[in-house]
């Protein structure tokens, strides 16, 4: 028993992370109907921006509350100021193009930044400092709970409820709605659209970098093509959930967390081998695909932000 | 118009190409100039730790033969390439290193699925290669061109295996290998095969692949099977994870590894959650032997660190490589091929190599245990057939051990009485040329 909660815990704490990087995923598509195929990589940028944070700040020698903020914080400004980058550089001059336009040149932008982090930093895995300070507590038998998953529960849950309050309780978010309706006639009613859309690249990329530097306090180890892999589960998070469904990202994601997580831990008594964890999320996104194109949640006609 | 320009423009690239490859030729190949030896390791890659330190071995090495006047009057010229890590890379670049740079041998590589890449293009090109530390069996079955200086697994994992059985006094133990890697496959294989020969059992076998973001789905499927010990064969960055994750499980059983976990960044990674974790190894920095201390300050003050047993292992191969040249007289083939496979008893710091039949070299293992940054000797463990060197019986890698171990002419293991037993003339035995 004490096991099975252990591995939901650690599906959970996986799937939290997904869930993060899905809503990137999910926000853009429901308002420019892109898959933007460089958030995985934005995940990485956040993951890196922290970790030079930490160092040139000086909070890398010892764990600290407020190290961990700021960084989490900084990273959180810089990889949104990237991603309103990228959309105003690289997706908004083809935005009137055919959609496969800017399918193709999110791929490229993808391996851009993959390829420029490689050359500047080298694809050897950097060390990211501790900036918690690393504790396990136990809840029953040996299920156990460490710190850094506490961690990446609170921040999940509290910036996932601060984008839904955005998004229904601002006027930012009304007009995201709108425009998520129809991009057209939110124009003609006034609403400026291309603010918008910035805001939504922001608002995604935020998250990816949170999960980024929280992913790096569970698993110190990144590197340049860590948002390859992360980036495409979190892809078919969105879709199962249903791609451009918020609620339906964060439901993917713990889902596929879980999923990849029982692969590993029970798969084995099943005859499937612990390798098939990074297969699991692609044949979900193929079960999906066959069965239920909509995901989860979605429905052809929804709200999307 | 258009094609005639392309087609002058390729026909003039391959014309410098050829002009290019023909200028290394026969200068680098003759009997004069300096002596071109390709080093090939992963200098930017996942494992990057290994092929630097390895690199910084080779030089060290290459500098210390070439101050001491060079191998028979010549120089020797170290040509590095980087293959990132990755198998397919490490093919091309030995290919570059064979055919344009024309080297008489090369040095390489660290992880044996990199080896195993390169080694068919040595071996058809007939160019001696010696691996420092790739411990795989089936690298040096690729062909009687392909050498090493370091034990192979089936002893590594043998050793791992007698030190949880017989010191530890294990009775279960679990295993966390990595998948795609064949060292960690191999070593897994034969630990496996040990542990269970001397009356142990595997309670469960779990898998991960480099680049993994999380473990604790197999460490909690360990931790329910509650082993005495968890045998990881990894690399250092994914085992330096392991252990912290395993640590928040609240696992208690130890982690044994091999030399793949040697490396700085094991310690960034896993911290004090490495404490009390094992390894075997090539070698202790802390052996008090003169030849060992020697090498392990002349390494800090020329790289500002201490040398890990990849450092060491670089080392002993560039200079087993030069005793061979030296006594082949000559880097033909198949002279100098030759004279590698007839190495016998030199003295180096991971200990003293004879090369066998299978171009391997029979040597001992330590088992280090990890504590606060650091690897504390405990014991040395030999292989089936080989004896202690006798008047330092056990002690050749044991701190405090009987000061006999220390005494010249005491110990093969020390190279000033291996390489110059009469005159005790300098420890690399190249100063001479005959």
């Amino acid at each position: 028993m004490d096991t099975f909660v252990q591995q939901i815990i650690n599906g959970l704490t996986v799937g939290a992370i997904y869930a993060l990087i899905a809503l990137g995923y999910t926000m853009v598509y429901g308002i420019l109907r892109l898959i933007n195929f460089a958030h995985g990589d934005i995940y990485m940028v956040g993951a890196f921006v922290g970790y030079f944070l930490a160092f040139q700040l000086g909070f890398a020698t010892g764990p600290s509350l407020l190290g961990l903020t700021v960084v989490l914080v900084g990273s959180m400004v810089a990889a949104a100021l990237v991603g309103m980058a990228i959309e105003r550089f690289a997706y908004r001059p083809i935005r009137k193009y055919a959609r496969m336009t800017t399918l193709i040149t999110a791929i490229g932008v993808s391996l851009l930044i993959e390829n420029v982090f490689v050359a500047q930093l080298g694809a050897a895995p950097r060390a990211f400092p501790q900036l918690l300070q690393e504790q396990s507590y136990t809840l029953f038998g040996n299920a156990a709970i460490s710190k850094s998953q506490i961690l990446i529960f609170a921040v999940s849950i509290f910036l996932m409820l601060l984008l839904q309050w955005i998004i229904f309780k601002t006027k930012v978010g009304t007009a995201m709605r709108a425009v998520s309706f129809n991009l057209s006639s939110a124009k003609l009613m006034g609403v400026n659209t291309d603010v918008i859309i910035s805001v939504t690249f922001a608002l995604g990329s935020a998250l990816a970098a949170a999960a980024g530097v929280l992913t790096a306090q569970y698993n110190p180890q990144i590197d340049p093509l860590m948002g390859i892999m992360t980036g495409l589960k979190a892809f078919v998070a969105a879709v199962l959930g249903g791609i451009g469904n918020i609620p339906g990202a964060v439901l993917g994601g713990l889902l596929i967390g879980i999923a990849e997580t029982f692969v590993v831990g029970y798969g084995q008594n099943i005859g499937i081998p612990t390798t098939f964890r990074d297969a699991v999320a692609f044949a979900i996104l193929i079960l999906v695909l066959l069965f239920r194109p909509t995901g989860l949640l979605g429905s052809t006609v929804q709200e999307k932000v | 118009m258009k094609r005639i320009l392309l087609s002058l423009v390729l026909i003039a690239s391959l014309l410098f190409t050829l002009a290019c490859e023909r200028k290394g030729g026969p200068g680098a190949g003759g009997d004069s100039g300096p002596i071109v030896i390709g080093y090939y390791g992963d200098l930017s890659g996942r494992t990057s730790n290994f092929g630097l330190s390895t690199k910084n071995g080779v030089e060290m090495a290459a500098d210390e033969i070439n101050k001491a006047g060079g191998i028979n009057g010549r120089q020797i010229q170290i040509l590095s390439e980087d293959d990132e890590g990755r198998p397919e890379k490490a093919a091309t670049v030995v290919t570059k290193l064979i055919d344009q740079d024309r080297v008489v041998a090369l040095l390489g590589e660290v992880a044996s699925g990199n080896t195993l890449a390169a080694a068919p293009k040595a071996q058809a090109a007939k160019i001696p290669m010696i691996s420092p530390s790739s411990t795989n069996p089936a690298v040096t079955q690729v062909g009687d061109y392909i050498f090493r200086v370091c034990f192979i697994d089936p002893f590594q994992g043998d050793v791992m295996a007698k030190f949880a059985a017989n010191t530890l006094k294990a009775k279960t133990a679990a295993i966390m290998l990595d998948f795609n890697a064949p060292y960690s496959r191999g070593l897994t294989e034969f630990f496996e095969a040990s542990f269970k020969r001397l009356g142990g059992q595997i309670v469960d076998k779990q898998a991960y692949t480099q680049g993994d973001r999380d473990y604790k789905g197999q460490l909690t499927a360990i931790r329910a099977a509650n082993p005495d010990v968890i045998y990881v064969p990894g690399y250092y960055g994914e085992v330096g994870v392991i252990a912290k994750q395993a640590k928040q499980l609240g696992i208690k059983a130890p982690l044994l590894g091999g030399d793949g976990w040697d490396s700085t960044q094991l310690w960034d990674l896993g911290g004090d959650a490495l404490n009390g974790d094992f390894i075997s190894n090539h070698y202790s920095v802390d052996d008090p032997s003169p030849a060992i201390q020697k090498f392990v300050t002349d390494y800090k003050a020329r790289y500002g660190n201490v040398p890990d047993a990849l450092a060491a292992l670089g080392y002993d191969s560039m200079k087993v490589l030069a005793d061979a040249i030296k006594r082949a007289g000559t880097t033909a083939e198949p002279q100098l091929r030759d004279a590698i496979a007839a190495t016998k008893n030199f003295a180096g710091v991971t200990g003293v190599i004879t090369i066998d039949e299978q171009r391997n070299a029979t040597k001992p293992a330590v088992v280090l245990k990890l504590q606060d940054g650091k690897y504390i000797y405990q014991e040395t463990i030999y292989p089936e057939g080989m004896t202690p060197p006798p008047g330092a019986p056990g002690s050749s890698s044991a701190p405090g051990a009987s000061p006999a171990a220390a005494a010249p002419g005491s110990s093969p293991a020390n190279p000033a009485s291996a390489a110059s037993p009469a005159t005790g003339k300098p420890a690399d035995g190249t100063a001479t040329p005959h």
